[in-house]
């Protein structure tokens, strides 16, 4: 028996390989397994070619595998396109209405499975899905009632019938994986889950949730790939709790419209990915100046302009720090799990409020996308802080407006809701005094710079870096951020494994940035590696600027639109010693 | 009870000696007196421009935003609280300019506020370009031989857009500019009001005896219907859209707020922002 393997499932888009994808993994997921998916994808709704990777494991894995063990194919495209990744001896397990061939020099096996012949005999050749399903549950040892028990959650309004025959479907493909195979299939037993039934989650809905439980009630947002899922979450939530999603027109809508709704008094927050943040840009400066709270998730995907819509990249980093004219205080916070998007979605209402500023949550489209085990959320951990808010002021002194800009110490100003009474004040983009009213006067000016930018002085964010770091003194540090630090373990496994020693790091709080705990990591390094999916080294350069150490530090790049493989970041690394 | 004048604050505004922009804030003063508003019940949220200005210059909650997004700042705001009687205002360039696009959705969309546009065809603060308002023909700093582009109709394209209230005024009618702008904040969605606002320094053509000569004032027509969209939109081209008065209103269409399920009465700046431990299981164990 193995503890771990790697299945695809392939075929043109539109065709149901999500559903498959996804009552197969929920039935491992409730095995007890560990999962970690990948989809390939592209940018059309019908046709193309396209597939979903899923880890399977019975320890926690975040990466996906070098190799490939189960090829699920509905076409021979996806053989084609797909046979190089199996690995010596995989199965491959294919309709066999297409009359599926192996390419050339591949040493794997192929069952030819009749799924459509079996589907259509059942009634409908829709159901070709649950025949390959049933199959891909025989090869692995798992008991296709668990299949069928999730074949019945997602099929219940359909209506018995349609439960019934589904079943019928898992249940005839797995039985013809084992009347069929002569040869033993022990090589692909997966020893047994543990049963626990963990959480099994995109990194999207991780942070709609969090959204959801850090007291968000309204979300503008506008679709675009990898962020609509978070609207799409919160729209079917959201009106249990009194709250709403409004698609609006443009993203610039949807950015004016959540610091609006701040404005308010209400949390809210947009979604978007590159093509949708340059266009909040001026809005998110607008948030800056007026100090009013905000909250945007930037969901990157492989620019510049269109770019690759549905690939993982990294590229966003320069944009999300460097972006909007001019100088506000800006805080960029970048989770590395689907744990961690869930707790810095709420983090990130906090930080907004706290610091009356824009608040940017990025992450990665593996992560936004990529659905994968995850340990369970913690409700104590939960804290909504609104920061400086005041609900009842004191009436103003006569002539006077409430001072919503005050210049105090720490440069955060009282708070106050319109509708208060005793709380009227001006907000305005326009330079302003303490009342908020516009200001041209130099000193005024200087004063206000300085208390707007003086209020991350300090900030005080949880776990600005994450740091694994068994050794003191490592040959190699290796730095990244958002979904690569699976990978990169799996690969620090290896080299460990050649007597390397090589702690890890990932940076949470990208903006502003932990000089004093990256450089102590970096200290106890000989080489520094950062590996990023961008061209160009965005985080490295953020290093370089801020902790300095050039000569240390080097760059593993990969944008190619893929995610690295841990083979890639441990032949880079193995090579640097 | 407040009066128009507790919506006055100490501020001079900056605007040009004779512009049309001073009525329109006082006629903003006056109706949110004459509806009954306290100071803290109204917020102004406006644009960039001249006309953005106004948002400073009454004593309410004011928001002054970017060039053209007045409308989206000030349809999230009464989404967070619906009980705040929320105004945007704006220039023509900030609405049909930049902001078109906004202006369009915000009118199907149908959010309960109040949009004033202060209409002096061409752009005031930036000295003297031409505006999507701007007569063919029209010369101004950016058209030297004369605007080649045709002129916007805002009362069409509101009408097509699909608005539950149009008007139209001039800023020297400050009666009938109160009334409307009164009808519109007791309108149960989106009204779309558009003030002709004389640029004294920029716009020679458009002038307030130009206006005077040219309007058409449905006010003194006894047999105009303005629950008629047909009517309305045959009044607008026969006059070239210079009618001013209501328009149209339609009082049966429910405001986007009363349609959005499970939308409370109490504004949601008001209500609990924590969830029970139990809705947060229940909603933890959907990724199961
Ligand atoms: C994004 C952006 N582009 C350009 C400007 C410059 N700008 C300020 S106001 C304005 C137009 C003003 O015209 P209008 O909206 O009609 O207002 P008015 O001054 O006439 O009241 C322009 C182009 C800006 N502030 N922001
Ligand atoms: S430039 Fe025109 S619009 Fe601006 S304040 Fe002067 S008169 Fe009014
Ligand atoms: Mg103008």
């Amino acid at each position: 028996m193995i503890s771990q393997l790697s299945w695809k499932i392939g075929g043109q888009q539109g065709e149901g390989l999500e559903s498959t994808d996804r009552i197969f993994s929920n039935a491992l997921n409730r095995e007890g397994y560990y999962l970690y998916g990948y989809r390939h994808f592209s940018s059309r709704i019908k046709g193309g070619h396209t597939n979903n990777k899923i880890r399977i494991s019975t320890k926690p894995i975040r990466a996906i595998s070098d190799d490939l063990d189960i090829l699920v194919a509905f076409d021979q495209e996806t053989i084609d396109l797909n046979a190089y990744e199996l690995r010596k001896g995989g199965v491959v397990i294919a309709d066999a209405k297409f009359n599926p061939e192996l390419p050339e020099g591949i040493d794997a096996r192929l069952f030819d499975v009749p799924f459509t012949a079996i589907a259509e005999e059942l009634g409908t050749s829709l159901m070709k899905n649950m025949v390959a399903t049933g199959a891909s549950a025989a090869v692995l040892g798992i008991d296709v009632g668990i299949v069928q028990k999730v074949v019945e959650e997602e099929f219940s309004r359909k209506g018995a019938a349609v439960v019934e025959k589904n079943c019928q479907a898992v249940a005839r493909g797995a039985q013809y994986i084992l009347d069929t195979s002569e040869i033993s299939l022990d090589g692909f037993k997966l020893e047994p889950g543990d049963g626990e039934g963990r959480l099994f989650v995109i990194g999207n809905d991780a942070i709609g949730l969090g959204a959801l439980t850090a007291g968000c009630r309204f979300m503008p947002a506008y679709p675009i790939t990898p962020a609509s899922e978070i609207m799409e979450y919160l729209i079917k939530r959201l009106p249990n709790y009194g709250g709403t999603v409004i698609q609006t027109e443009d993203e610039i809508a949807a950015v004016t419209m959540a610091i609006g709704a701040n404005y308010g008094g209400v949390r809210a927050l947009t979604a978007s990915a590159g093509p949708g943040l340059s266009l909040m840009m001026e809005a998110i400066g607008l948030s800056g100046m007026t100090e009013t709270p905000v909250v945007v998730v930037d969901t990157q995907r492989g620019g510049p302009s269109t770019g690759l819509p549905t690939k993982q990249e990294q590229s966003d980093l320069n944009a999300m720090i460097y972006g909007t004219h001019g100088e506000i205080p800006k805080i960029v916070l970048a989770p590395s799990t689907v744990e961690e998007c869930f707790y810095d979605a709420v983090e990130a209402f906090n930080l907004a409020e706290k610091y009356q500023c824009p608040v940017i949550l990025l992450i990665d489209l593996q992560l936004a996308l990529g659905k994968q085990t995850a340990e369970n959320l913690d409700f104590n951990r939960v804290k909504i802080d609104r920061g400086y808010l005041v609900n009842n002021p004191e009436p103003a002194e006569e002539g006077q407006l409430f001072k919503r800009y005050a210049v105090t110490e720490d440069g955060v100003s009282p708070r106050v809701l319109p509708g208060t009474k005793n709380g009227l004040h001006h907000v305005t983009g326009v330079e302003h005094d303490e009342e908020g009213r516009p200001s041209e006067n130099a000193k005024n000016r200087k004063n206000m710079m300085d208390k707007r930018l003086r209020k991350l002085n300090n900030i005080q964010v949880t776990d600005p870096i994450k740091a694994d770091a068994p050794h003191d003194e490592a040959d190699l540090l290796v730095v990244s951020m958002n979904s690569l630090g699976g990978t990169i373990d799996e690969a620090r496994g290896r080299l460990e494994k050649d007597g390397i020693k090589s702690n890890h790091m990932t940076i949470r709080l990208v903006h502003p940035f932990p000089t004093a705990l990256v450089k102590e990591q970096m200290d106890k390094a000989k080489k520094v590696v950062v590996v990023e999916n961008n061209a160009t080294g965005q985080l490295r350069d953020q290093i370089k600027l801020h902790v300095g150490q050039a000569e240390k530090l080097g760059s593993l790049l990969k944008y190619d639109g893929n995610p690295f493989l841990p083979a890639e970041v441990y032949n880079h690394c193995k090579g640097l010693m | 009870m407040a009066t128009f004048k507790d919506f006055r604050n100490k501020v001079k505004p900056n605007w040009c000696p004779g512009c049309g922009d001073f009525s329109i804030q006082a006629a903003i003063q006056r109706a949110s007196a004459n509806v009954g508003l306290e100071p803290e019940d109204l917020a102004v949220v406006s644009g960039i421009g001249c006309s953005g200005r106004v948002s400073g210059y009454i004593n309410a909650y004011g928001f002054h935003g970017i060039h053209g997004r007045a409308l989206p700042i000030a349809q999230g705001l009464k989404m967070a609280n619906r009980e705040l009687t929320v105004v945007a205002s704006g220039g023509d360039g900030d609405g049909f300019a930049i902001g078109m696009g906004h202006t369009i959705h915000a009118i199907r969309r149908n959010i309960n506020i109040t949009y004033i546009v202060m209409d002096n065809q061409i752009y005031g603060l930036t000295k003297g370009q031409t505006s999507p308002r701007s007569a063919f023909g029209f010369k101004t700093k950016s058209t030297p031989a004369g605007s080649i582009e045709s002129a916007l109709s805002p009362l069409e394209m509101a009408l097509a857009a699909g608005a539950s209230f149009v008007a139209q005024s001039f800023s020297s009618n400050l009666k009938q500019l109160t009334g409307l702008i009164e009808e519109g904040m007791k309108h149960e969605g989106f009204s779309f009001i558009n003030v002709f606002s004389p640029c004294v320094t920029f716009n020679k053509i458009n002038t307030y005896d130009w206006f005077k000569e040219n309007i058409v004032d449905l006010d003194e027509s006894s047999d105009y219907d303005p629950s008629n969209r047909v009517m309305a939109m045959s009044k607008i081209m026969e006059t070239n859209s210079l009618a001013c008065g209501l328009l149209y209103r339609d009082q049966a269409r429910p405001s986007y707020e009363n349609q959005v399920a499970g939308f409370r009465g109490e504004g949601l700046a008001k209500q609990d922002l924590n969830l029970s431990e139990d809705d947060f299981n229940k909603l933890v164990a959907e990724f199961r």
